[in-house]
């Protein structure tokens, strides 16, 4: 039907187990401030570090919402479409502080958790570390194939 | 936080026009790169009316619900002591520049535990002829004294 099928991997390709995209997002405070005008989320917390210090954290934090958005992307990439991810969920279970200079680096690794042939939908769990903590819990993508 | 407000179905939000440099601001702001994100003719080639929203785009729309819920007098959610626990989208169909949308949020369930109370929120938000797009779920911590 469309030039992007030819791109999409072949679901019954794929292995559970296998790795199918990943990357490496450095984040710096531009990269904040650029989400909270596209998002609206205008919290301070992710821009002022006196108000993030006032209420118990480290220092300005990344938005859940932005972590969860670029740790996405490896997946779409892959998939080749992004109407393709159908579902995609994540439990928010570690902040990422994003110092003003050395900013963060937040990593993703996408694996195959499942794979629903008759559906034509395969699962992929994406690993999300910063300091080789992990950021993000239970990181699903549903993704359809054919 | 007052566990009565489960199953409370708050009011459609005003219909929010999906514009396509806010779908372009919102991708580069998650680091998108997929040209169906950007350009109308990729769009196009894969099959889609118009440039497609990265998979988290559905937050802007959900947010509008989201603000409802805080601002319910009754339901007593002190919005200082909420932090983000969940967060997952369930699409229909993808979201495309030119889409006019409407959200309307459910409290799926109130639950305490240890202090805490978590509130599910569940925003379906549908196109201009009332066909499902995607459901967008929150589950919000509401901490408690400490």
């Amino acid at each position: 039907m469309t030039a992007n099928t030819a791109h999409a991997p072949a679901i019954d390709t794929l292995t559970v187990g296998e790795v199918v995209a990943g990357g490496s997002f450095p984040l710096t405070r531009d990269s904040l401030v650029r989400y909270a005008g596209a998002s609206g989320d205008f919290n301070p917390i992710h821009y002022r570090d006196d108000i993030a210090v006032s209420v118990g954290l480290p220092g300005v934090l990344a938005h859940g919402m932005l972590t969860m958005g670029l740790a996405v992307q490896p997946v779409v990439d892959w998939a080749g479409d992004p109407a393709r991810v159908v579902d995609y969920q994540v439990r928010f279970t570690r902040p990422v502080p994003v110092d003003a200079e050395d900013g963060a680096l937040v990593t993703v690794v996408a694996k195959v958790g499942a794979i629903d042939t008759d559906a034509g939908v395969a699962r992929i769990d994406l690993t999300v570390t910063f300091e080789e903590q992990t950021v993000l819990g239970k990181a699903q993508a549903r993704v359809r194939l054919t | 936080m007052n566990p009565d407000i489960q199953g409370r179905v708050f009011p459609p939000t005003p219909p929010y026009l999906v514009g396509r440099e806010k779908v372009r601001e919102f991708a580069r702001a998650v680091f998108a790169t997929s040209d169906i994100n950007y350009d109308p003719d990729a769009a196009r080639a894969a099959g889609h009316a118009d440039i497609v929203a990265p998979p988290t785009f559905a937050v802007v729309v959900q947010e509008a619900t989201l603000a409802q819920l805080l601002a319910e007098p009754d339901a007593g959610i002190d919005f200082t002591r909420v932090v983000h626990g969940d967060q997952r989208f369930s699409y229909t169909r993808p979201i495309v520049a030119g889409d006019e949308l409407t959200a309307t949020l459910t409290v799926a369930s109130v639950k305490s535990l240890g202090g805490h109370s978590m509130v599910t929120a569940e925003s379906s938000i549908v196109d201009a002829h009332g066909a499902h797009v995607v459901t967008a779920t929150s589950t919000l911590v509401v901490r408690g004294d400490e």
